[in-house]
Parts: C-alpha cells; sequence; structure tokens
C-alpha cells in the first residue's frame, strides 16, 4: 500500500512531486538527472503494476482461501506451464528495463569533449577545487558556526535555512557549458555528489576518475559527501553555483587575479615570524582538523605539542610532512613555502620553542 | 539468562517422555550438569539454544546501538553523541547485527531443527559444533571492549573501507581479530552441516526429498565456506597495511583503495544470501503448514535456491556503481543484478501458489511467514529499483539504500527468525506460546517497523546520505517518524523476550508432539524433543509417509 503511494505520487503527479523535494528527488537541473528521473518514474509505474497483481492475488487468497470461511485445501503443488511463464514473463520485462537504462549508463560515462575541467579533490573534511585550464583552484569548507551544530547543552542558535549545506566559497560553474570533474582525495575516500545533477562519484586517493554535468537552470545548487569519511563526514557539503557565462567570465579573471597577487614570489627572503604568521593560516586550513587548534591531536591523531618530530631535528620534521605516516597522508601537494611555513610554525608553537626555521629551498632540496 | 535456558530443553528428562519410535533412551553421557552442560556441550540442541540466546543478546545489543542512532538522529543538530562516536555506533550496529545476531540465529535454528528435520542423531562434528559456538562470545567480547579502548571502537561503517580504516585506533583492530573468529566459527559451522546434511538424512530421504529448510541451509552454508575466507584474506590485508608496512590498499605503495571494495563485496553480497536464504527456507516450511497444502514447486524452489547462489557471485560490483568503474563493468553488474528478480520472483510466485486455494489459519508463526512475505517483496522492489545503475548514482549511500536493506534483513531475515521461534517454541519447550501475544508482537513489530523504515525511502530519494549524525533541515519530520518507530519497535522486542521466557515457563499449557499438523520428521519426537532424537533413524515407512504427505513422493 505505501509502495502504491510513493508509485502513484511519481506516476500521476511527478510535477508536483518534484516541487516538493521532501517526497521525491530534487528537481532535475541536467538532462542526465532528468533521464534518471523519468526512468525512476517509469520503473515505479512497472512496479505498481506487479506490486498490485502480486499482492491482489495474496489478499484475495488470505481472504477467502481461509480455513475459519470452512474453504477446503486442494492440494495441487506444480503446474509446468505457470511456472515457466512467471520465470521468463519477468525476465523479458527485465530485458525491456534494460535497454533505456543502459542507454542512460552510456551517457552518464561520456565525458569527452568537456569545455572545461574542474579538479575536486576531498579532503578530511572539506573539497578543493581545481580550474586546471585556468591556473587557480580554492577550498570550499562548510561555515555552518557550531554553535548551530552542536546541542549538547543547549537547543543552541537557530539553525539557518541552509544548515550545513552551505559553504564559504562554491564551486562556480557557468550554465550550458560540458563541465567534467576530475575526483580525488587527499586521505580517504570522499564522493563528489550533486543530487540534481544526476552526479555522484567517489574521490579517490592516488587516482583520478571522472563525471560530467550540463547544467541547464543558473543557480545554487547543493549536496553532501556521500561516501564515509571520518568524523565530519557529515559536515562536508558541496554547493556548486551555476552562473551565466558572462559572469563566469567575469569571476574567472577576478580570481586569476587574486590568484596571481597571492602566489609567493619564489625569490622572497623569509623572517622566522613572517614563516611563523604564514604558517599558522596553512596550520588552520590543513592540519587542524586532526591535530586540533592546540596542536594536542586526539584519538588516533597524535600531539604535535612536545612530540619528538616537532621538536627533534628538522630534516625528520620536513620527511614526515612530506612522506605522510599511518593516518597522516602525505603533505607533498601544498607548496614548498606552505611546507616551511607550517613546520616552523609547528617547531615554535604550542609550547614547542625550537627557535629556528625551515626556508623553502630547504623543501625543495628534501623533495629530491 | 542461564535459568532461563535451563529449562528450556530439561537433561534427563527425557525418559518422561513417549517412548513411541523408541529413541530417545537416555544414555547418560549427558550428565553433565549446571555450567558444564553448556560450556562442555556437544547435544546439537544445547548448542543450539546456546546459538539462539547469544544471537538474541546481540540482537538487543545491536538495537541498542540502533537506538542511539535514532535518538541522535531525532532532531538535527549534534544532541547526544560527538561525531566520532556516532560512527562507531553505526559501524558496530552493523557488524553486531550482521555477524552476532542474523548469522548465529539461523545457525542456530540449523543446529536445532537439522538433525530433526532429517532424521539424524546429532550433527557431524558435534565436538567441532562446540568451537564454533563458543568463538562467538570472545568475538563479541573484543567487539564491546573496543568500544573502551583508546581512539574507541571502529568507525569505518560495517563494510570498513580503507584508507579510513586504516587510520582508525586500535579498536579497528579489534573488529578485524573479531570478524576473524566469527569467519572461523562459521566456516567450522557451515562443514557441520554440510556435512550433516549430505550424509545422515533418514533413509529415503533423497537430496531432492529433503525439507526446504535442508536446502537453503545446505547452499547457505557452501556460500559460507566460499566466501568467509575471503572476508578474513581482506581484513588480513588491512591488518598489514595498517601495522606491518604492506600497500594492498595503499596508492602511495602502488596499492588500491578500491580492491578492498571488490574483495570485500566479493564476499559482501554473497553475504546477503547468507542472510535471506534460511528465511527462505523457513517460509517454505511454515506457509505450506498453515495453507494446509504442499509446498508448490519444490523443484523450482531449489533451483531458484541454487540459481540465487550462483549470481551472487557475480553481482558484487552493484555495490560500487559510485566508484567510477569503465561503461561495460558497470553494464555487466547492472544486467546481472536485474537477473536475480527472476528466480526471487519464482519463490515468491511460489508462495503465493502455496496459500492459494489453501485451507489459511493465522498463527503467529504463519503471521510473521506472510509479514516476510509482503515487506521482503517491498524490499525486492527496492532493490531493482537499486539495480538500475544510473538511478543508482541517485541512491547510492543514501538513506535508501538503508530502507532497502533494513526491509530485507529485519523484515525479510528477522521476521522469518521470529516466524521460526514461534513454530518450533513447542517443540523446543513442550509449551505452547500464548497466541494472543504472539499476534500482538506480530502487529506491533509490523506497524512499527514501518513507521521507522518506510519513511527513509523517501530520505534517500530527497538526498539524505547514510552515516551522517547530522543533517540539513528538509529531512526532519521523516528522520524524526523514523525514531519514533525505531523505539517502539525495540520496545516490542522486549515483549518478544517475555513471550519467549513465558512459554518456557509454562506457556499456556503442554504442547502435543505435533501441534501444526505438519508433516516434516521433527514433529514425530515428542514435545519437547528430548534430549536425544533419532538415535536409530527413523523407519523408511515413516519417512515415506511424510514425504507423500508433502507430495515429495507418491
Amino acid at each position: 500500500m505505501r509502495v502504491w503511494r510513493s508509485g502513484g505520487l511519481l506516476a500521476l503527479f511527478s510535477s508536483w512531486a518534484c516541487a516538493d523535494s521532501r517526497f521525491d528527488f530534487q528537481p532535475a537541473q541536467t538532462s542526465i538527472a532528468q533521464d534518471i528521473h523519468d526512468l525512476h518514474s517509469w520503473l515505479m509505474v512497472v512496479i505498481l503494476v506487479i506490486f498490485c497483481l502480486v499482492f491482489g492475488v495474496m489478499f484475495y487468497a488470505i481472504f477467502k482461501h481461509r480455513r475459519s470461511l470452512g474453504h477446503n485445501a486442494k492440494p495441487f503443488h506444480e503446474n509446468t506451464a505457470v511456472e515457466v511463464a512467471w520465470t521468463l514473463i519477468p525476465a523479458l520485462i527485465l530485458v525491456v528495463m534494460a535497454w533505456p537504462a543502459a542507454k542512460v549508463v552510456l551517457a552518464q560515462k561520456d565525458s569527452h569533449d568537456a569545455t572545461l575541467t574542474i579538479k575536486a579533490t576531498g579532503y578530511q573534511w572539506f573539497w578543493g577545487y581545481d580550474y586546471l585550464d585556468s591556473g587557480f583552484g580554492y577550498k570550499s569548507k562548510l561555515v555552518t558556526p557550531r554553535s548551530q551544530i552542536e546541542n549538547y547543552k543547549s537547543a543552541g542558535d537557530a539553525k539557518g535555512e541552509h544548515y550545513l549545506l552551505e559553504v564559504d566559497e562554491p564551486l562556480v560553474v557557468p550554465v550550458d557549458t560540458k563541465v567534467r570533474i576530475l575526483t580525488t582525495s587527499n586521505d580517504v575516500i570522499h564522493s563528489w555528489a550533486m543530487p540534481a545533477f544526476g552526479v555522484k562519484q567517489d574521490a579517490i586517493p592516488g587516482f583520478i576518475r571522472d563525471t560530467w554535468f550540463k547544467a541547464e537552470r543558473t543557480g545554487i545548487f547543493r549536496g553532501q559527501c556521500s561516501e564515509l569519511c571520518g568524523r565530519d563526514h557529515g559536515f562536508m557539503p558541496i554547493v556548486v553555483k551555476v552562473v551565466s557565462k558572462d559572469d563566469y567570465k567575469t569571476w574567472l579573471g577576478k580570481k586569476q587575479a587574486e590568484a596571481k597577487a597571492a602566489a609567493d614570489d619564489p625569490n622572497k627572503t623569509w623572517t622566522r615570524d613572517e614563516l611563523i604568521a604564514r604558517g599558522q593560516k596553512v596550520y588552520e586550513a590543513n592540519c587542524v582538523a586532526c591535530h586540533k587548534a592546540d596542536g594536542k591531536g586526539g584519538g588516533p591523531f597524535p600531539a604535535l605539542a612536545g612530540s619528538k618530530i616537532a621538536t627533534g631535528p628538522k630534516e625528520g620534521h620536513v620527511h614526515i610532512v612530506l612522506t605522510g605516516k599511518n593516518a597522516m597522508p602525505s603533505w607533498a601537494g601544498l607548496t614548498d613555502t606552505e611546507i616551511a611555513a607550517v613546520i616552523t610554525y609547528e617547531r615554535n608553537s604550542f609550547g614547542n620553542k625550537t627557535g629556528d626555521f625551515v626556508l623553502p629551498k630547504d623543501v625543495k632540496a628534501a623533495r629530491k | 539468562m542461564s535459568a532461563a535456558t535451563e529449562t528450556l530443553n530439561p537433561a534427563g528428562h527425557a525418559d518422561e517422555h513417549g517412548h513411541d519410535h523408541g529413541h530417545d533412551h537416555d544414555h547418560g553421557h549427558h550428565a553433565s550438569t549446571g555450567w558444564r552442560r553448556w560450556v562442555y556441550a556437544t547435544n546439537h540442541k544445547d548448542i543450539g539454544t546456546l546459538y539462539l540466546w547469544f544471537a538474541f543478546t546481540m540482537f538487543i545489543t545491536g538495537g541498542t546501538m540502533a537506538l542511539g542512532i535514532r535518538a541522535e538522529l531525532f532532531h538535527p543538530g549534534l544532541q547526544f553523541w560527538q561525531p566520532e562516536f556516532f560512527n562507531q555506533l553505526t559501524t558496530l550496529h552493523g557488524v553486531i547485527m550482521v555477524f552476532g545476531a542474523i548469522m548465529p540465529a539461523f545457525t542456530g535454528l540449523a543446529n536445532w531443527m537439522l538433525p530433526l528435520m532429517l532424521g539424524a542423531p546429532d550433527m557431524a562434528f558435534a565436538r567441532m559444533n562446540n568451537w564454533s559456538f563458543w568463538l562467538l562470545p570472545p568475538a563479541a567480547l573484543l567487539l564491546i571492549i573496543s568500544l573502551f579502548v583508546p581512539g574507541g571502537a571502529a568507525a569505518g561503517g560495517w563494510t570498513l573501507y580503507p584508507p579510513l580504516s586504516i587510520q582508525g585506533g586500535m579498536g579497528m583492530d579489534f573488529a578485524i581479530f573479531a570478524i576473524h573468529l566469527l569467519g572461523i566459527s562459521s566456516i567450522m559451522g557451515s562443514i557441520n552441516i554440510v556435512t550433516t546434511i549430505l550424509n545422515m538424512r533418514a533413509p529415503g530421504m533423497t537430496l531432492l526429498k529433503m525439507p526446504m529448510f535442508a536446502w537453503t541451509s545446505l547452499v547457505t552454508a557452501y556460500l559460507l565456506i566460499a566466501v568467509a575466507p575471503v572476508l578474513a584474506g581482506a581484513v588480513t590485508m588491512l591488518l598489514t597495511d595498517r601495522h606491518f608496512g604492506t600497500h594492498f590498499f595503499k596508492a602511495a605503495g602502488g596499492g588500491d583503495p578500491v580492491l578492498f571494495q571488490h574483495i570485500f563485496w566479493f564476499f559482501g553480497h554473497p553475504e546477503v544470501y547468507i542472510m535471506a536464504l534460511p528465511a527462505f527456507g523457513i517460509v517454505s516450511q511454515i506457509i505450506p503448514t498453515f495453507s494446509r497444502k504442499p509446498l508448490f514447486g519444490y523443484v523450482s524452489m531449489v533451483y531458484a535456491t541454487a540459481s540465487i547462489a550462483i549470481l551472487s557471485f557475480m553481482v558484487w560490483g552493484h555495490h560500487m556503481f559510485a566508484v567510477g568503474m569503465p561503461a561495460t563493468t558497470q553494464l555487466f553488474f547492472m544486467f546481472m543484478t536485474m537477473l536475480i528478480a527472476v528466480p526471487t520472483g519464482v519463490k515468491v510466485f511460489n508462495w503465493i501458489a502455496t496459500m492459494w486455494q489453501g485451507s489459511m489459519s493465522f498463527e503467529t508463526p504463519m503471521l510473521f511467514a506472510i509479514g516476510f512475505v509482503c515487506l521482503f517483496t517491498v524490499g525486492g522492489f527496492s532493490g531493482l529499483v537499486l539495480s538500475i545503475a544510473p538511478i543508482d548514482t541517485e541512491m547510492q549511500d543514501t538513506y535508501y539504500v538503508v530502507a532497502h536493506f533494513h526491509y530485507v534483513l529485519v523484515a525479510g531475515a528477522l521476521f522469518s527468525l521470529f516466524a521460526a521461534v514461534y513454530y518450533w517454541l513447542p517443540k523446543w519447550t513442550g509449551n505452547m506460546y500464548s497466541e494472543k501475544a504472539g499476534k500482538f508482537h506480530f502487529w506491533w513489530s509490523m506497524v512499527w517497523f514501518n513507521v521507522t523504515f518506510f519513511p527513509m525511502h523517501f530520505l534517500g530519494l530527497a538526498g539524505m546520505p547514510r552515516r551522517i549524525p547530522d543533517y540539513p533541515l528538509q529531512y526532519t519530520d521523516f528522520n524524526s517518524v523514523a525514531s519514533v518507530g525505531a523505539f517502539c519497535f525495540g520496545l516490542g522486542q522486549l515483549f518478544f523476550l517475555y513471550n519467549v521466557i513465558h512459554t518456557i515457563r509454562g506457556g499456556v499449557g503442554k504442547a502435543p508432539a505435533n501441534p501444526w499438523d505438519a508433516h516434516t520428521l521433527e514433529w514425530e519426537v515428542p514435545s519437547p524433543a528430548p534430549h536425544h532424537t533419532w538415535e536409530s533413524p527413523p523407519d523408511e515407512a515413516l519417512v515415506k509417509k511424510g514425504l507423500v504427505a508433502q507430495a515429495l513422493e507418491h
């Protein structure tokens, strides 16, 4: 009966149902998502028909062929024709269903001829986007304040409209453009999912996978990481802002200029204090999730405060950041400057007082 | 617990019960009493009882964890648990329910009932049987203790995907060792079942004349022997990756995290049928009994069971549609998965044809069996939806999947277990359970199960990911409904415990040897079943009588 309800919703009122995403898929924004929703609606109709037939016969028997009505059992127990029929007919129905589904699979997998390629990297616990054709990238992190999330002692602050689905900087893409997303990960497996686009692609450390979409309308669309990735798996949303092609061009120009300005001058002479200040930023962006703001770590993540590595020889410290160990991934993806800065910061914070510092050229040398 | 089980099958009382078939005289070698009776147990009934109580204890443990999950999800925001502990709850809930509750419960039933149904004096390897049970409590303890070690229990989901599971603290190692123990136990239990079924059947009972429950247990046992070592291998590789510098699943050393998923699901999909096939067997015993008709299409049932088992080795990729497989692989796994609907459909049609033109009555076992058929079918439909790879793109790792597998595992495996318990309780205890209480348990479970899990379909369609401790606001209503349902469903299972204890303590009166007018051999021995049964095999005439009544012989 309940399936009937959902089947009915989808089949008869699919346009209405789409308006209320509580019962149904989020409204489709790409032709692939629309194909998927159509497949689903059609499948629900098939299921509904089979459901009515099967349950109809069963409940007819339950209500009519019962001992309390004095019904006597007829001890038949096989009928080859019937058995062959109910093996072959479902098989035929399946073949009919497989055909359109296969077409959508092939379309989903065809990521050729994309206009724009963006690399989406999963981190514990945020996303990084690199515009490979334009030479810049940024991180995209949850901005819902902890005071809204944590209700352990009190009800907490009122939750906003886009609670857990809001980020500081969304992925920006142009409308009506085939965008190819390359997914990978920095640590564990994540999954880049955008329900309204009909896209879900795992991000696997050490490997690149791809998917694509072509958004048909401008707007802001929201999804969430869809592969368990540890503590804050529920707190790394994916937000895509689809803008007009002109707006995209303007935005792209601005981002490129910013990236240029922010790039570290390779010939700059760094002082220890400059490195510490810069290192703190790097630490907050990359390390704080596990090692914590006070450097004390927690659970499987060791403390940096007073650790042998963070207070021992510099070479060992550079080595572990570059290669990783156990739960810690390699951070070789950071620039020489960033690594030098963060190591300097770690060696002179949380009560660590080595007083020394690491220069970008030391990191460069250690990479070889 | 032991006080309750003590009376379940009173040792040494065998001589009080009828001598109709001359197979239940006392041998005196089960003189051990008290704790020795259980620790040194080699009797299949004692071991079966141990398995069943163990499974129930784990069911309550895992259920309590589920309620912890549902409590946190009642409202958006974090109310009770830190996210890391929430992940430990979901992980342990899965591991405990799959390996600690459902699988041991079916092994327990097989232990109790197979020798009785086949006319065998005991399981083939009585001492190994003891060992395979007694490996379970240490494994369960490891899982429980792991909650209290530094870093807490395993928190990577019951699927233990690396690299996340490589990151975890020592709780993960506890889980790995627990899985090793549970795997060894399963393999030994399966060897016992296979050997018993193949060698110890009553004269005249050829393979194609066995009760369906024996068939599904046999196929299940083969599946377990095939895949339990695969899982053991996968978690061993995890262990060496964690501690001994190997790189099976670490890309940095040339390994591949996705390799684990292939190995895990090569185990994991047959595992799904390990939990479903025995349920099919139980339902195939109960529906004919209460329809007062032979099972329709016995032979096609056997073939359907076998084809489901074989196909189950060829569909593991459908758990991985989102990892990014080539289109051809995606299509292969999609087609193979859809194909499973055919033999599964045959089974459902056969059950309905068995009911058709029957003379049905609706005692509690029958209610649970019909509940099973209804809800398992719904779970099958959602499985069909998920098998379509493009639709799975939307559904993968959402609550739709959670809804789907709880329909097939709770309303499927668990309801069939309830049906089995009510069906065979008179045989086990010698007492009749209260029909009123049983029916109340059924309707209560039926209603609250659906209140809990049906809304999850909608949550999944709308895109709510699974395994998250907090969720966006549009998912609030259905989550609250599901949480209320879960607590009520859980409460109902304490009522089940009351029912069972009430029956053990006398119930509503003595049970006759064959309270349901069923035709399989277990109903030919007195109730309660004496400590030793079928010490000399049933004579051919008796076997034939039962087979004729089941329309397996003419």
